[in-house]
């Protein structure tokens, strides 16, 4: 087992590596002159030119720089936001909670959701039902989010009023940000209603940012139990005597979501870039609008550092997927 | 009344004119007795059994005019009731053994599954249920083996673990499907003897199904020879062995090694088994016998009841002049 | 003895791409998609004289026209117009023209270097292998999204860095698929015969090898032109894209964000036209991919 850990964590390194370098890459590969691009001023006169070179390092060679660009992550200096003079560090910090509830509701929304479907799906195949179901997760899959917030907007929020359009709160309430997590500070607060309403904001978001992982979800899930369940171990427990419901359920379930595991995975992955649109579209203050606006003010220092601090939040949960894939098939635990 | 009582059964996959993989198949077996189905791949004799275990989905339909066991009209059975009676007075053993047990799950949850489902046993009780019965297949070392996963256990050992699983509620009838083909030549002796050790000791019926002649001859009293889905003989042991009536059974015994003369050591039967499009309208063999005739041809023939076993030949073999 | 009876004539199977036509053409869905995207294709190729109007031309008087069916619609504008008065139809149809081609592009320019690296990393697995996994392993810590739209803000928004964007993207599936199909070819019985009979490694990889990987690679490059046409649908969202006023779809729900109370219709209606062709698309690589697969097909 720890071998096997060890042998994944190592992995970790050279991808990060890779990483580093691309996003170093990116930054040098914009064109215009490095020094506006790092500062964001123009115009500057050529003494305060060549200073601000000196101080970046910019005349000094690519690899001198990428070596100290490392060094700066290694001391965690990951520079300072070119708008608000914020650490980009700590603004990734404080906005970081809010992507990681919507992601984890759109996911809870799409794992549920989507198990369900996709074992229904499989245990009814070839009825209207499976068809229909599986319809509705193709067309899922195959819309684009940010129209599906559009469309949901404008039925749920403007026509039927039942949700707001955007933000994680109502202006009314004033909760402390304890845990940066909207619903748990909500029940921390003394604030009357201010939970209801912080479920309220976070529902519409969360449907739209989960309806592609449900609908991959609900695919994957129905083709692993068919294939499972036509396996010669549920036939010989069949042989058994075994209840419908035990072989479904203890035994076809279990093995069936080996492969649905990965698919979460990847899904992460997914739902960052879904975040992106969806926070924009809601005014969902997370780390994806934070982005995106980075990138439209040309704030390169936050551009740089927080794709950075994305790629290396992927690889992170990739790397306990493939973990955990290996806790749930006891064949890749062991293999040497 | 016979333990299992089988007339005329046949399986069919798709519409209603499809070729059978089983036809018309008439079988008898005893209490304690050692019925061995032998054929070549293809022949049927894995769908038969499937069928008696009702385990054969759409689109395979089952039709019989009688399907016995135990008393139990296995074609009326309701799910609840032939989900008592599988696995515990009817059990199977695979081919395959890896392939029979759930790769998610140690050998001890799987044993204590059984034994809770038939027997009622749980917790310690189950527990030590299942050692014994680990005992019994002769597994070394069984308690270290509880806690084993399937993936864990080698061929052999795997297959144990499977007439253990099989053998936990003490059935009535053990079928075992080729137990030993997919293991290795010397553990397919000893997995052999366990089974029929055990037979002997719960007095159980074994219904084997084997290509293998020779484990065949040792320890069977009856034999069911079949081709493309059909009884071709049947008949008790050694007599079907030592006089074939059916020129198939006498190519599967010229077919065997030990057979062989100095000029023709390996002796076979031309052509291949017919499949689905290209059926003879006569005997299913007539386009490989040798000694066929033109009324062999012509029309399909029956399991007739001759002087020492029952063949499908209009013109059997080795029959004694009256 | 007599001789045996001359065994029946060998049954004729049917060719594999006939084969795979029947299978391909019982999938009613498949079929339906076929239709679909035969009628975006007609819309593209036809879109000058198909579209009633030039796609960027105003009409003033008729700023947010409803669809001809609703009150205060124009049976001259079917489906309306856009906050600049120009016919909704017209636009849509010249979009079809749009996300084809970016579709296309994109998967051109991501297939081929793709499969060649997949190739080599399949081929060479001591040294370049691995070297190319690695960087497939970056470019795959990105979201898709987020590397595309890292891609625009160096290069700048238009079309052709869209298309640009949306192929680097897409490049590393290519590479992994191959080279997963690759080594699982190896191992066989035809590539180590072929071998033994002298072949070289290029005559191994494009000869041999390559026409057995091609089933997954279909299918996988229809998943990647949906996947294209919502990227860049996407990133016209953005503002990162194309930009107005190119009527790109995405580009479209841009500017019809504000009117989502005033006029559902420049709203929804670009938005059904992405559903239906990417649905269309998807249709089709499942159709495919069920068609291809050989474990899926009536045992026989």
């Amino acid at each position: 087992m720890l071998s096997f850990l060890a042998r994944r964590l190592g992995l970790l390194i050279p991808t990060f590596l890779g990483v580093t370098l691309l996003t170093f890459a990116l930054i040098r590969l914009i064109p215009g002159d490095p020094v506006e691009v790092m500062m964001g001023e123009r115009r500057l006169d050529p003494q305060a030119h060549a200073e601000a070179m000196q101080r970046l390092g910019l005349d000094r060679p690519l690899h001198e720089q990428y070596l100290s660009y490392l060094g700066q992550l290694a001391r965690g200096d990951l520079g300072q936001s070119l708008r608000t003079h914020e650490s980009v560090w700590s603004e990734f910090a404080s906005l970081f909670p809010a992507t990681v509830e919507l992601a984890g509701a759109a996911l809870l929304f799409a794992a549920v959701l989507g198990l369900l479907a996709g074992v229904v799906a499989a245990l009814k195949c070839g009825t209207p039902l499976d068809h229909g179901t599986m319809g509705l997760a193709l067309t899922g899959y195959s819309m684009p989010i940010f129209w599906w917030a559009l469309i949901l907007i404008m039925f749920f929020s403007v026509g039927l009023g039942w949700t707001p359009v955007s933000g994680r709160l109502d202006l009314l309430y004033d909760v402390e940000p304890v845990t940066g997590f909207m619903l748990i500070d909500t029940l921390l607060s003394d604030e009357q209603g201010a939970f209801l309403d912080a479920l309220r904001h976070l529902i519409l978001p969360a449907i739209v940012l989960g309806t592609i992982p449900l609908a991959v979800i609900a695919r994957m899930t129905r083709s692993s139990m068919l294939e499972v369940l036509h396996e010669d171990y549920i036939r010989a427990a069949r042989a058994r005597g075994l209840s419908p419901a035990r072989l479904v359920f203890v035994h076809a379930l279990r093995n069936a979501l080996v492969p649905v595991l990965t698919v979460f995975g990847l899904q992460v992955g997914s739902l960052l870039s879904g975040a992106v649109l969806t926070e924009t579209l809601f005014s969902w203050p997370g780390i994806g609008k934070w982005l995106i606006e980075a990138i439209g003010a040309r704030d390169y220092p936050v551009v740089q550092n927080g794709i950075l601090l994305i790629a290396a939040l992927v690889v992170l949960v990739n790397v306990v997927v493939d973990i955990l894939y290996g806790l749930a098939n006891p064949r890749i635990r062991h293999r040497q | 009344m016979s333990l299992l009582e089988i007339d005329n059964l046949s399986v069919r996959y798709g519409p209603a004119d499809a070729p059978p993989v089983v036809d018309d198949l008439d079988l008898r077996l005893e209490a304690g007795e050692v019925l061995a189905i032998v054929g070549e791949s293809g022949s049927g004799k894995s769908q038969a059994l499937l069928a008696l275990l009702g385990l054969v989905d759409p689109p395979g339909r089952v039709a019989a005019e009688r399907l016995h066991f135990a008393g139990h009209d296995l074609l009326a059975l309701g799910e609840r009731q032939r989900r008592r009676l599988l696995g515990k007075e009817l059990a199977m053993v695979f081919q395959d053994p890896l392939a029979a047990l759930d790769p998610s799950y140690r050998v001890g949850f799987q044993l204590a599954e059984v034994l809770r489902q038939h027997l009622g046993l749980r917790g310690a009780a189950a527990r030590r249920r299942a050692l014994e019965l680990l005992e019994q297949v002769e597994i070394p070392a069984a308690a270290s083996r509880l806690d084993a996963y399937p993936h864990q256990l080698s061929g052999g050992m795997a297959q144990r673990v499977a007439i253990a699983l099989a053998i936990a509620a003490e059935p009535r009838l053990l079928i075992a499907d080729e137990p030993t083909t997919a293991l290795d030549v010397t553990i397919q002796a000893q997995i052999l003897e366990l089974l029929l050790n055990l037979q002997r000791e719960h007095g159980m019926a074994l219904l084997l199904i084997s290509h293998d002649l020779a484990v065949v001859a040792e320890c069977a009293s009856q034999v069911c020879v079949m081709y493309a889905g059909q009884a071709v003989e049947v008949g008790a042991l050694p007599g079907l062995f030592d006089a074939p009536a059916h020129p198939y059974t006498e190519a599967l015994l010229a077919a065997l090694p030990e057979a062989g003369t100095a000029r023709h050591p390996l002796r076979g039967l031309p052509g291949s088994v017919p499949g689905r499009h290209d059926r003879p309208a006569g005997c299913l063999l007539s386009p490989r016998c040798a000694y066929v005739q033109d009324d062999c041809r012509a029309r399909r023939p029956p399991l007739d009841a001759k002087r020492q076993s029952r063949a499908r030949c209009f013109h059997p073999r080795n029959q004694e002049t009256p | 003895m007599n001789t045996p009876a001359p065994l029946a004539a060998e049954p004729a199977w049917p060719s594999p791409l006939r084969e795979f036509c029947q299978a391909f053409a019982r999938n009613r869905g498949a079929l339906a998609a076929l239709l679909l995207l035969a009628l975006l294709v007609v819309c593209a190729l036809l879109a000058p004289w198909l579209a009633p109007f030039d796609p960027a031309a105003q009409h003033r008087d008729f700023l947010l026209a409803p669809p001809a069916w609703l009150e205060g619609g124009q049976a001259r504008f079917l489906l309306g117009t856009d906050e600049l008065g120009r016919d909704l139809l017209s636009r849509l149809i010249f979009g079809a023209r749009l996300s084809l081609l970016i579709g296309l592009a994109s998967v051109a320019l991501s297939l081929a270097p793709g499969v060649l690296l997949g190739l080599c990393a399949g081929f060479f697995p001591r040294l370049l292998g691995p070297a190319i996994m690695r960087l497939m392993d970056v470019m795959l810590a990105l979201p898709a999204l987020l590397l595309a739209v890292a891609v625009v803000a160096v290069l700048g928004p238009g079309l052709l860095n869209t298309v640009l964007a949306i192929a680097i993207v897409s490049l590393p599936a290519y590479v992994r698929l191959t080279r997963a199909a690759v080594l699982g070819e190896l191992h066989r019985d035809y590539v180590t015969a072929a071998r033994l009979a002298g072949a070289g490694r290029l005559r191994l990889m494009f000869v041999a090898v390559l026409p057995n990987c091609l089933a997954p690679l279909i299918v996988q490059a229809t998943l990647g032109f949906s996947a294209a046409i919502l990227d860049a649908a996407a990133l016209g969202f953005l503002g990162l894209g194309v930009q107005p006023p190119t009527p790109e779809w995405g580009t479209m729900l841009a500017s019809a964000r504000d009117y989502i109370e005033r006029a559902w219709w420049v709203v929804t209606l670009p938005g059904l036209a992405i559903l239906g062709s990417v649905l269309a698309i998807n249709l089709l690589g499942d159709g495919l991919r069920d068609a291809l697969d050989p474990k899926l097909k009536n045992p026989d």
